[in-house]
């Protein structure tokens, strides 16, 4: 018994700052987890890694102008970000240009302005270093930013749940239906920017996409159904969350690609064993059922 | 032919016209880092024009080299580098550059310590930080010295006198450390930095420094090194963590939060400030560590 508390709670008991890790890594697999499934489900599995660029900057120049401080880099990143989006949006809803092009040329300019201030200043300061957090260094303002920012996310979702999914679902019967989707996939976007930017500040880019779309690459091999596709998508981010802290404490791994490698490892059990399209069960499909 | 040969012979003797005249100028030379650049600066004095690659405040473990930097270093007649694996991406730069200038490795003559941390691949490896010891510093001033006679012997004697000045000045400053580390009381020789830089001070003055992450910028810290840490801390009593300008300074106050040690505090290890900050020199430099050291320590 003693061992056994010793592996997975003394940890947390002992440590603080493991404690204050294992809060904003949940908080944030509750936020990201769900706007994953939806990214997921519009094809947009890569928006994230875009939009990481496209905060970047924004962040980078909220540094400039004020230093190492978590309000004016959030303000920018997020700033930046919500530009990025919205014209994304309006460019793809207005032309005959798709989503993905037109965000992958504002995130590329938005990158390009970002790198033109920063080396206009002249600084040879490791911005990065700067810029990403690290989860094993989350202090109260920052666990609040990724807390609060979840709160808002999940009653956001709530609110524009209906319309997104119809519109992942059959875009064309939504428009014919509602004036709703416009807007639903606008709130959408401004969710996708504030779960990348709280999740930069407190944990890094990769954890920030990575928490965002592996759990829910993981929920797609197990539900069809949206809502269960959300909670189990969530539940492995939670997991994922935990144990790859734990192993970070155990093993020495840097805390950040610990907790992506364990939903690594989630995602091939899943692909392997998914009740909707695994391998195995692919491979082996049961007996049809006869009435 | 003729008008060829004209023409070539017009092109040296202008050539030659123009070397005296250079002769006169300020030798220009580089180095890699702000630290270096001022150890170049002392000796070098009037005669020297000397520039530094990474400059203030820069970390030059992750420094990206520009074209302009090549460009400098191709015009320079002298490049001075601190070695000990500490400029990597120096050797490309030179090699891109296509500099015929001398490449002056500072720290030669320096006995290399080993990087600390328990860290198995990091065994073996030298610890390039040499300068935090003011005594390996006359060892640098030293060898700047050489160099600058073997490039432009026409300066030796002012070299000369401008490196004894220099020595002197180091001289009083390594007494002034060893008055001051004195002072400290034994059981309160130990602090926490960021950032694995203080090896040979370590070594030099008896004050003791462990970091959360390992001796370059570029490692992450894993829960594993940061509760290592915190339990150290608590265990020795650690009097104080020290942020610096160079690393994340959030890991460290998170430490800080957690063990109760006293915040210094910014430590300087790899550059200097510029001229408004609290160390636009290398004697401004250790003193200014020395101060922040004996406020946290002397108590």
């Amino acid at each position: 018994m003693s061992t056994l508390y010793q592996i997975f709670v003394s940890p947390f008991t002992e440590f603080e700052f493991m404690r204050r890790a294992l809060a904003g890594a949940l908080a944030l697999a509750l936020g990201a987890c769900p706007i994953g499934v939806f990214l997921m489900l519009r094809r947009m599995s890569l928006v994230g890694d875009a939009m990481a660029h496209a905060i970047l900057p924004g962040a980078a120049v909220g540094f400039l102008l004020s230093g190492l401080n978590l309000f004016a880099m959030t303000a920018g990143g997020l700033i930046a970000g919500f530009v990025v989006a919205v014209l994304t949006g309006l460019v793809a809803r207005t032309t005959e240009l798709k989503e993905d092009a037109a965000l992958a040329t504002f995130y590329l300019l938005s990158l390009a302005i970002g790198v033109t201030i920063i080396s206009l200043k002249g600084t040879n300061i490791d911005l990065l270093h700067v810029l990403f957090g690290n989860v094993l260094a989350l202090d109260d303002q920052t666990l609040l930013l990724i807390a609060g920012n979840a709160t808002i996310t999940l009653v956001l979702l709530a609110l524009i749940y209906r319309p997104l999914v119809i519109e992942c679902v059959d875009p064309g019967f939504m428009r014919s239906v509602s004036r709703a989707g416009g807007p639903a996939h606008l709130a959408f976007l401004v969710l996708v920017v504030l779960n990348l930017v709280s999740g930069f500040h407190a944990l890094g880019t990769l954890l920030a996409v990575g928490m965002m779309m592996l759990p829910a690459a993981i929920g797609r091999f197990w539900a069809r159904d949206v809502t269960l596709m959300m909670l189990i998508a969530t539940a492995n981010g939670l997991l994922a969350g935990y144990a790859g802290l734990l192993v970070s404490f155990h093993f020495g791994i840097a805390s950040g690609p610990a907790i992506i490698l364990i939903a690594g490892v989630l995602y091939l059990i899943s692909l392997l064993f998914g009740h909707v399209g695994g391998l195995v069960r692919q491979l082996l499909p049961g007996r049809h059922l006869e009435a | 032919m003729l008008t060829r040969r004209a023409l070539a012979a017009a092109a040296l003797a202008a050539i030659f016209a123009v070397a005296p005249a250079r002769a006169q100028q300020r030798l220009d030379v580089i180095a890699t880092f702000s630290i270096l650049g001022d150890f170049v600066k002392n000796v070098g004095g009037d005669r020297v024009a000397v520039e530094s690659l990474v400059g203030p405040n820069g970390n030059a473990h992750v420094y990206a080299p520009s074209p302009g930097d090549a460009k400098k270093v191709a015009d320079a007649k002298v490049v001075f580098v601190n070695g000990l694996g500490f400029e990597g991406w120096l050797e490309r730069l030179v090699k891109a550059s296509g500099t015929k200038a001398p490449i002056v490795v500072a720290t030669t003559g320096i006995k290399p310590r080993e990087r600390a941390g328990d860290h198995g691949n990091d065994h073996g490896r030298a610890d390039p930080h040499a300068w935090q010891s003011v005594a390996n510093a006359q060892i640098y001033v030293a060898n700047i010295r050489d160099a600058l006679i073997a490039a432009d012997p026409a300066g030796k004697d002012a070299y000369h006198a401008n490196a004894a000045a220099y020595l002197a000045k180091l001289d009083a400053l390594e007494r002034e450390v060893r008055d001051v580390v004195a002072k400290i009381p034994a059981d309160r020789r130990h602090v926490i930095t960021s950032h694995n830089a203080f090896g040979y001070f370590q070594d030099a003055y008896g004050i003791s420094f462990t970091a959360p992450q390992g001796v370059s910028t570029e490692a992450e810290a894993s829960a594993k090194d940061v509760a290592a840490i915190i339990s150290q801390i608590k265990k020795q009593k650690a009097a104080a963590v020290f942020l610096e300008n160079v690393t994340d300074p959030r890991l460290v106050q998170q430490i800080a939060r957690e063990t109760g040690a006293k915040v210094g505090g910014t430590l300087y290890s790899d550059a200097l400030t510029d001229d408004k900050g609290d160390a636009p020199t290398y004697i401004d430099l250790i003193r200014h560590n020395l101060r922040q050291l004996a406020a946290a320590l002397v108590s």
